[in-house]
């Protein structure tokens, strides 16, 4: 008999790979100690590599995750093996494979185990099983309060998102060799300060909060650019989402805060779909299509705005979800609830001053009280070192000034807008309004 | 239907410093592409080869000699093959240049001797 292709699964579910190498370094990094990080997103490597070999003969087996895992976990062993100075860690992993309840899920016949397989839990990567713990964990572990923001970002990207090194270059417009030192250096400093990969038991709540702080530099920098030329920049905001679902789901970090953030990003990516015009050019949100908003995100970040109100205590984020929700129900942006929005932004500010804040909270009163109020307002803000550089200050000017008939100060702004650094769909808006400034001739 | 053994070479190192989203892409376009063969009808098996598991043998007229290889560290070793069902070797030819393993090595179509 000829051997067939084995039907399996025709459609392997989006960022598949990337997802199970999160999962999979996450719960090697257990097994193994979180001093052989490298060892386990080697392993993690190799197995995607063994099946980007198989599965175009023999098809996608039936349990993918499940396949993978135990391809990782084969290569493991053989390294510890190997390695003399890790036997003593091969007998933990061979008495956690051995101790486990049930066999692997059978596999298509097509698609025969790897030799040398082991017992394995019924579903290794089952995310009711120790998978998503291990997940949980893995983020708290790489968002260590003693490693820098930056080294947080892309340690988290690399072993929790399954992003490789030239991704993460590319969506934070690095030197891929700038972000392998950035790596080797929190590995090693993990590694240094004996870090254990356990649920910490003592400053939960600071590691949770650098973890929040973490995902919302992710986010927005994939905000930032999700209309721009690299799809991968856009991929970071669905990390970000993805991986505080995974705090917001679990309950020994399902704290308010974490769902605030979590309705923000939401709220926030709803509004992707109409952030891009046909030519590829940014639209605000004055200007955008309403019905292309993603009402099911919408409906997730409201479910998710109702638990953060279980807090006794308004952070940034629950403050900025509730603007962006103010946003979200609106029907137009002439009929937005701008004095709640700019409520809510003397609030913000109360809590903490910020630039970027005022500034946001200068387009609210503008919509309050009128352009020249927010022109005053932001002449608090104009020489703060914080803006320079920062397109949106004069761009927020020039269309304030637009907006009191000055079509020549306006221009003067666009133009001073243009000079600053911005993406190409911001650069394509920019210099649309510009010449819609021109005067007529 | 006339059977073709389609030979997959390529160089293990092609896969050398891939991406998981990379990887999952290229899994993909295979999938598609087999799912694609079967639809029709065309697709009759496929084999990926074990790597670095070789032996030649070679009579060498007192006896026979048995050689380890070829290694799949070398380029352009076989490393799998597909069995396709075609009308003749120009339908077969037409098939394999939609594969996408001509990204990443080469194809060798072989018409399977009919008795």
């Amino acid at each position: 008999m000829e051997p067939g292709i084995a039907g399996g699964v025709g459609e392997l579910v989006d960022h598949l790979f990337r997802h199970s190498a999160g999962q999979m370094v996450a719960t090697l990094t257990r097994m193994l100690g979180p001093q052989n990080l490298s060892l386990a997103e080697e392993v993690v490597q190799d197995a995607l590599v063994r099946a980007i070999e198989t599965w175009p003969h023999r098809g996608v087996p039936e349990n993918p995750r499940g396949w993978l895992m135990q391809v990782a976990r084969n290569r493991a062993l053989d390294c510890l093996r190997r390695d003399a100075t890790r036997a003593r860690k091969a007998g933990v992993l061979a008495a956690e494979a051995v101790n486990a309840p049930a066999a692997l899920a059978p596999m298509t016949s097509m698609a025969p185990m790897p030799p040398m397989a082991l017992t394995t839990p019924a579903n290794p990567l089952d995310p009711d099983a120790s998978g998503a713990d291990d997940t949980l964990v893995m983020i708290l572990m790489c968002c260590h309060p003693a490693l820098a923001r930056e080294a947080q970002v892309a340690l988290t990207l690399k072993t929790v998102g399954g992003f490789s090194v030239d991704e993460i270059a590319r969506a934070f417009l690095l030197r891929p060799a700038a972000v392998a030192q950035r790596l080797v250096r929190a590995k090693r400093l993990l590694r240094e300060r004996r870090i254990a990969f356990e649920l910490p038991a003592r400053g939960l709540g600071a590691r949770i909060g650098s973890a929040l702080e973490t995902m919302y530099l992710m986010f927005n920098e994939g905000y930032a650019a999700t209309a721009g030329d690299d799809l991968v920049r856009s991929d970071l905001c669905g990390e970000a989402v993805r991986l505080a679902t995974i705090l917001a789901d679990h309950p020994a970090t399902s704290l308010p805060e974490v769902h605030a953030l979590l309705a923000l990003m939401l709220f926030q990516a709803s509004r992707l779909p109409a952030r891009c015009d046909a030519e590829g050019a940014l639209v605000l949100l004055a200007d955008q299509d309403r019905r292309r908003w993603d009402r099911a995100l919408i409906g997730r970040a409201l479910g998710h705005l109702d638990r953060c109100a279980a807090g006794e205590r308004a952070t940034a984020y629950h403050l900025e979800a509730g603007i962006a929700a103010c946003h979200a129900m609106a029907p137009s942006y002439a009929a937005t609830d701008w004095a709640q929005i700019l409520a809510l932004y003397d609030d913000r500010l109360a809590l903490a001053p910020s630039p970027v804040v005022v500034l946001n909270r200068a387009v609210a009163l503008s919509m309050v009280q009128g352009p020249r109020a927010g022109i005053a307002a932001l002449a608090e803000v104009a020489d703060d070192p914080h803006l320079r550089g920062y397109y949106l200050l004069p761009a927020t000017l020039a269309d304030l000034w637009l907006r009191c008939g000055d079509r020549q100060t306006a221009a003067a702004h666009y133009r001073r807008a243009l000079e600053l650094p911005c993406s190409e769909p911001e650069r394509r808006f920019l210099l649309r309004r510009l010449a819609a400034c021109e005067p007529c001739s | 239907m006339p059977k073709f053994l389609m030979l997959a070479r390529s160089d293990a190192r092609a896969w050398e410093g891939l991406s998981a989203e990379e990887g999952q892409r290229i899994v993909q376009q295979y999938v598609d592409w087999s799912s694609r063969m079967r639809a029709a009808g065309r697709l009759a098996g496929s084999n990926k080869l074990k790597d670095g598991d070789g032996r030649v043998l070679a009579g060498n007229g007192s006896g026979v000699e048995v050689k380890d290889g070829p290694y799949s560290e070398t380029k352009e070793v076989v490393g799998g093959y597909w069995l396709l069902e075609a009308a003749d070797f120009d339908e077969a030819v037409k098939l394999a240049k939609d594969s996408p393993h001509l990204r990443f090595g080469t194809l060798e179509i072989r018409a399977i001797e009919e008795m």
